[in-house]
């Protein structure tokens, strides 16, 4: 510590000394008084301005009449009124109408990308990428088809889900847990259908899959495995695989049937919302 | 210089001190904290709250002994950008049979307050068994050891009895039932009546990690999948003074 300069007025002491050393009493520099008697002021005009004080059945509301959630819904009105007028015509024009308006379109698929991004991506993933289990939505494959008509009623609907009654539905049935075809039938059948897409197999077991499939796979997946996009039966034709296309994956797939969830947003999301997302899924690539 | 004169008796007797510290603060607490347990609009009326079943009870335990609550809040804030990411903000009722709570405001990874019905119950098994097979920039661990340790609810009911000392109103039929209700709701073959009269229609019944018996992915996911969803916001009306 410095000394005290002598040419300073004596403030005399505390009172306080230890072992012959004293202290001083300077007083508080007048700038930290000054702002110790503003905040004083100031924490009794917040109580009153403010929400603040506990009484018999609730607390003051202050004069301001500050409120944080007039404050959000406030805020998401203003936000609404922008968009109102682009929202209202988007939520009412027919849906094809979209993709052919240019100004309808260039709003949905901004406002359907946020939408795809807050909500869809942690399972479609970034752009409709897709992964096993999670459809591409970035292809022309379709599961449940890809006009603006179909991805806007599975969108507000959802698949398989129990939510909503008007959820897409098709349950493909577990021929191996549920004991409906033999295990050398299930090994016939997806020797057959990996040789539709392809992948070299051994002749006879492709040739008796060929029965397998036509008595008990045909009907929904189709005579030549085209699929079938009124119940979700996927195509088994190309090389796209939902679930994964080697051995193992389909050997899963025919023994224990798959059963993919999508959740509604009807419930979740405005129609405009809805229909923004669709016109961006219909846009990815794929868009029918 | 009279009372300050007075406040070194205090000043330099530690016991005096700390006897008039501990009743300044305790004034303050009570002018703070006691009036929230009687003022009406501390905690609002809402449709459709009801105490967790013993399943979700057990996940929720899961959840805070995996240190979920590190990560994940579960409280969105009455602010624009939260509405629109994650849904209505939180309601104080929303947490009322919450002991404890799972606010927060660290957010490393997304806010679970509504995540029910918010994605598959297949997308939570692939997302706790590998995370980054779903969302490539994750950076949360694997779970997938959830799915191997079955739990039976040996000591459900203590759980429900610890609850309800400190204020969930479970019944005595809940309690009983507990561990009945506890197999039954990973279990839909079996009847499932009485959980849907205990805890209400919604309850959502089924085997949630698609494997036999019940695992801990069961709760989890069965606690995961409710979050958020009880109250019906179709009958809700903000009052905007709470």
């Amino acid at each position: 510590m410095a000394q005290k300069p002598e040419d300073k007025p004596d403030v005399g002491t505390t009172g306080h000394e230890w072992d012959g050393i004293e202290e001083l009493n300077n007083p508080l520099p007048r700038w930290w008084v000054w702002v110790f008697y503003i905040t004083i002021i100031w924490g009794v005009w917040y109580t009153v301005a403010y929400p603040a004080w506990p009484m018999i059945s609730g607390a003051t509301e202050g004069y301001m009449g500050w409120s944080t959630r007039a404050n959000v819904a406030a805020d998401i009105e203003e936000a609404e009124a922008a968009n109102a007028e682009i929202n209202t015509r988007l939520a009412s024009v027919e849906l094809t109408e979209i993709t052919s308006d240019a100004e309808l379109q260039g709003y949905a698929r901004s406002a359907g990308e946020a939408v795809f991004n807050t909500w869809c991506v942690q399972c479609h993933g970034r752009e409709g990428g897709g992964f096993v289990g999670y459809p591409t939505l970035s292809d022309d494959d379709w599961l449940w088809g890809g006009t603006m008509e179909d991805i806007h009623l599975t969108i507000s609907h959802g698949i398989r889900n129990e939510e909503d009654p008007d959820a897409r539905y098709s349950e493909m049935p577990a021929f191996g847990r549920d004991e409906l075809l033999a295990e050398e039938e299930i090994v016939q059948v997806v020797n057959y259908v990996m040789s539709l897409s392809g992948e070299a197999q051994d002749p006879a077991q492709v040739e008796a899959g060929a029965t397998v499939y036509a008595d008990n796979c045909a009907a929904c997946h189709g005579e030549a495995a085209e699929g079938d996009v009124f119940q979700g039966a996927p195509n088994l034709n190309d090389a796209i695989w939902l679930y994964g296309g080697d051995y193992a994956s389909l050997m899963e797939t025919v023994n224990n049937a798959r059963f993919g969830v999508m959740p509604n947003w009807n419930s979740r999301l405005t129609e405009a919302e809805i229909r923004a997302v669709t016109a961006y899924v219909h846009q990815l690539g794929g868009g029918e | 210089m009279g009372i300050l004169d007075k406040h070194t008796v205090l000043e330099k007797n530690v016991t005096l001190l700390a006897i008039f510290a501990f009743l300044v603060v305790t004034i303050g607490g009570i002018v703070q904290i006691a009036p929230l347990f009687w003022l009406e609009n501390t905690i609002e009326e809402v449709e459709g709250m009801r105490p967790y079943t013993p399943l979700e009870l057990a996940g929720r335990d899961i959840y805070i002994r995996e240190g979920c609550y590190v990560c994940h809040s579960q409280m969105i804030r009455p602010m624009r950008d939260e509405v629109e990411r994650y849904g209505h903000y939180s309601l104080a009722a929303e947490s009322k049979y919450d002991h404890p709570f799972q606010w927060g405001s660290k957010r490393t990874g997304p806010d679970l307050a509504r995540v029910g019905g918010r994605y598959s119950d297949a997308w939570h098994l692939d997302h706790l068994r590998d995370p980054q097979s779903v969302v490539p920039e994750s950076v949360m661990p694997k779970y997938g050891y959830l799915e191997d340790r079955l739990i039976d609810g040996e000591y459900i009911e203590d759980l429900l009895k610890t609850h309800r000392f400190v204020g969930v109103p479970y019944t005595d039929e809940m309690i009983e039932s507990a561990q009945a209700d506890f197999l039954v709701q990973a279990n839909p073959d079996e009847d499932f009546d009485g959980l849907l009269e205990r805890y209400g229609e919604t309850v959502q019944v089924r085997n949630f990690d698609d494997a036999p018996g019940i695992s801990e992915a069961d709760a989890v996911i069965a606690y995961l999948q409710m979050l958020g969803t009880l109250v019906d916001f179709s009958t809700f009306t903000p009052v905007a003074s709470r």
